[in-house]
């Protein structure tokens, strides 16, 4: 797909993330917002999502930072998973799209939320595809406030032992958690350095920037060892007003915030 | 005379040659017994090493990849270490994943009240949609996890460190939801599950011969219960006691005192670990120690 289709789709993307946390006045735009252009890169350009003959998908996701459901709802909603009029009951009583991802859901396979544990879930995926011989990839994204969970690095050396080349994680790095700073809170710093020294492949790039993510997934094919890509990102990318505010990791816009900011995203 | 953990290993396995069988550890696999599945399938053998809650999310993703996924540490280290992993990824999710930990209750023995896990049924039980299993011997542990194969879901399976009698045959049958009925006495009831089977059985011989005629329950499926033989025996029988390698707060006790509730108020007398950590000691004086005796059973009914 061209690049500017790609962009207009995650400015729709984002468009639906504002509509969604501004109707259930409640979720985490930031996050979401942080990350888009990464699930749209995924699941409109780079994933296979056919299902092999055993009925499991080709390649496929778990959103470890399961705070930012708001966007993948959006993204499977766009790809046909989730009906687009049902984002609008996100997070509401009679609804079936939680505040944090639940596999009840269609297409999502692993609920996830509670933090540090969808890359063991990830492991265990592309461990299953290993011992059957099975192509595909199994993506991971994670949040840079998230690796303080000391299971991060459990699996990190989990996949490390049992090679898995054929995990692509993602670190969100917007250096925002909800306390602050993450070099702050838990001096969250040399993060390259750190997946190098547990023997992964490291590469960083723009990510918000859609061409330079395709191009980090593409450098993950001749790999060995398994993948992650830091992702600079911002928090609240393409709301002004958002971005780089920690305070908008877990609010709603109001009614006001929340016209400025589609106007800003049309 | 088998451990319920070395059955364990054994019926893995007996179900090897299947290629989507799949066994985790996390560096215990000489004690829980997963190395015998190990020595015969390496390939499909998966050493986390110590890194519990790690365990649990490998296992639920290759469960979610359509393995049938057998994943294994001490009791204390699943149910206690890794509780969250279990609720939040493997209920929540319903992953048709079997957690089977071994080194539950004060039976661990030597190793201390560090290592002797008194809470995990609690723990399991109040996960919704959870299903927790404790079989009492060799045979019981073989049918048990064969049933867990043909039954969608996260299941908690409770196995023990020591050498257990053998109570049952080829012919006996388990079902989740189930139970088994030893004997149809009127005195009293006695409800087991796990090593406490065994004892409930001696404590009823021993009954019998002072003329006191009670029935033993083996309450294996402690989630779900039985809760129409634990109503029918508090009507049919006079006494009710249980007894558990498990603290009676949230064991089977407690779980037995809820139905009892709601269906059939009446007195339950519960044995097991009194809200307190467990000792180390040969297993058989821990026991003695905490009164998981079939003496003390018997006394019960004295005191009537």
């Amino acid at each position: 797909m061209e690049i500017e289709e790609l962009n207009k789709i995650a400015k729709g993307i984002r468009r639906d993330i504002v509509e969604m946390v501004h109707e259930a006045k409640s979720g985490h735009p930031g996050g979401a917002l942080s990350c888009t252009d990464i699930l749209v890169a995924l699941y409109h350009e780079k994933m296979n999502l056919g299902l092999d003959e055993n009925g499991n998908r080709i390649d496929k996701f778990v959103l470890s930072k399961g705070h930012a459901s708001a966007v993948y709802y959006a993204v499977l909603s766009s790809k046909g998973f989730i009906p687009h009029e049902d984002l609008k009951t996100f997070r509401k009583i009679d609804s079936y799209l939680e505040g944090h991802p639940s596999n009840k859901i269609n297409g999502v396979d692993v609920s996830s939320g509670s933090l540090g544990q969808g890359l063991s879930v990830a492991n265990g995926m592309a461990l299953a595809k290993k011992i059957d011989n099975k192509e595909g990839v199994v993506y991971c994204l994670l949040g840079d406030g998230e690796i303080e969970e000391g299971q991060i690095w459990e699996a990190c050396m989990t996949a490390n032992k049992y090679k898995l080349n054929n995990l692509v994680a993602f670190l969100d790095y917007n250096g925002l958690q909800i306390d602050g700073n993450i070099k702050d809170v838990k001096s969250v710093d040399k993060i390259h350095e750190k997946f190098e020294a547990f023997g992964w492949y490291v590469q960083e790039c723009d990510g918000n920037d859609i061409e330079q993510i395709c191009e980090a997934i593409d450098n993950t094919k001749n790999s060995t060892k398994p993948n992650i890509i830091i992702a600079h990102t911002i928090k609240g990318k393409g709301v002004s007003f958002m971005e780089n505010m920690v305070g908008w990791h877990g609010k709603a816009p109001n009614d006001e915030e929340y016209e400025k900011a589609i106007s800003e995203l049309s | 005379m088998n451990s319920t953990r070395k059955a364990y290993g054994e019926f893995l396995v007996s179900i090897g040659d299947n290629k989507d069988v799949v066994v985790l550890d996390a560096d215990l696999a000489e004690a829980t017994k997963t190395n015998m599945f190990k020595k015969e399938y390496p390939q499909r053998h998966i050493d986390v090493g110590i890194s519990e809650a790690d365990l649990v999310g490998t296992a639920c993703g290759l469960a979610l990849s359509g393995k049938t996924v057998f994943a294994s540490t001490f009791a204390m280290f699943m149910a206690g270490r890794a509780f969250e992993q279990i609720r939040n990824t493997a209920v929540y999710s319903h992953v048709n994943v079997n957690l089977c930990a071994t080194h539950a209750g004060v039976m661990v023995g030597e190793d201390g009240p560090t290592h002797q896990c008194v809470e995990d049924v609690a723990l399991m039980n109040v996960i919704p949609t959870m299903t927790v299993l404790s079989p009492a011997d060799d045979i019981s542990t073989k049918k048990i996890l064969f049933e867990c194969l043909h039954y969608e879901g996260p299941k908690y399976i409770r196995l023990g460190r020591s050498d257990v009698e053998d109570i049952y045959t080829q012919d006996s049958i388990f079902k989740i939801g189930g139970s088994n009925t030893f004997g149809d006495g009127t005195d009293g009831t006695i409800f087991a599950y796990g090593p406490t089977v065994s004892i409930a059985l001696n404590a009823k011989k021993e009954l019998e011969e002072k003329g006191v005629y009670v029935r033993v329950v083996d309450l294996y499926s402690i989630k779900p219960v039985d809760r129409d033989t634990i109503i029918k025996c508090a009507k049919e029988t006079d006494k009710l006691v249980s007894i558990e390698d498990h603290s009676i707060i949230g064991g089977i006790g407690s779980i037995i005192s809820n139905v009892l509730c709601e269906e059939y108020p009446k007195k339950l007398e519960k044995i097991g670990i009194n809200d307190t950590f467990g000792k180390s000691g040969n297993w058989k004086e821990v026991y003695k120690y905490f009164g998981l005796t079939a003496e003390n059973i018997v006394s019960k009914f004295k005191e009537d």
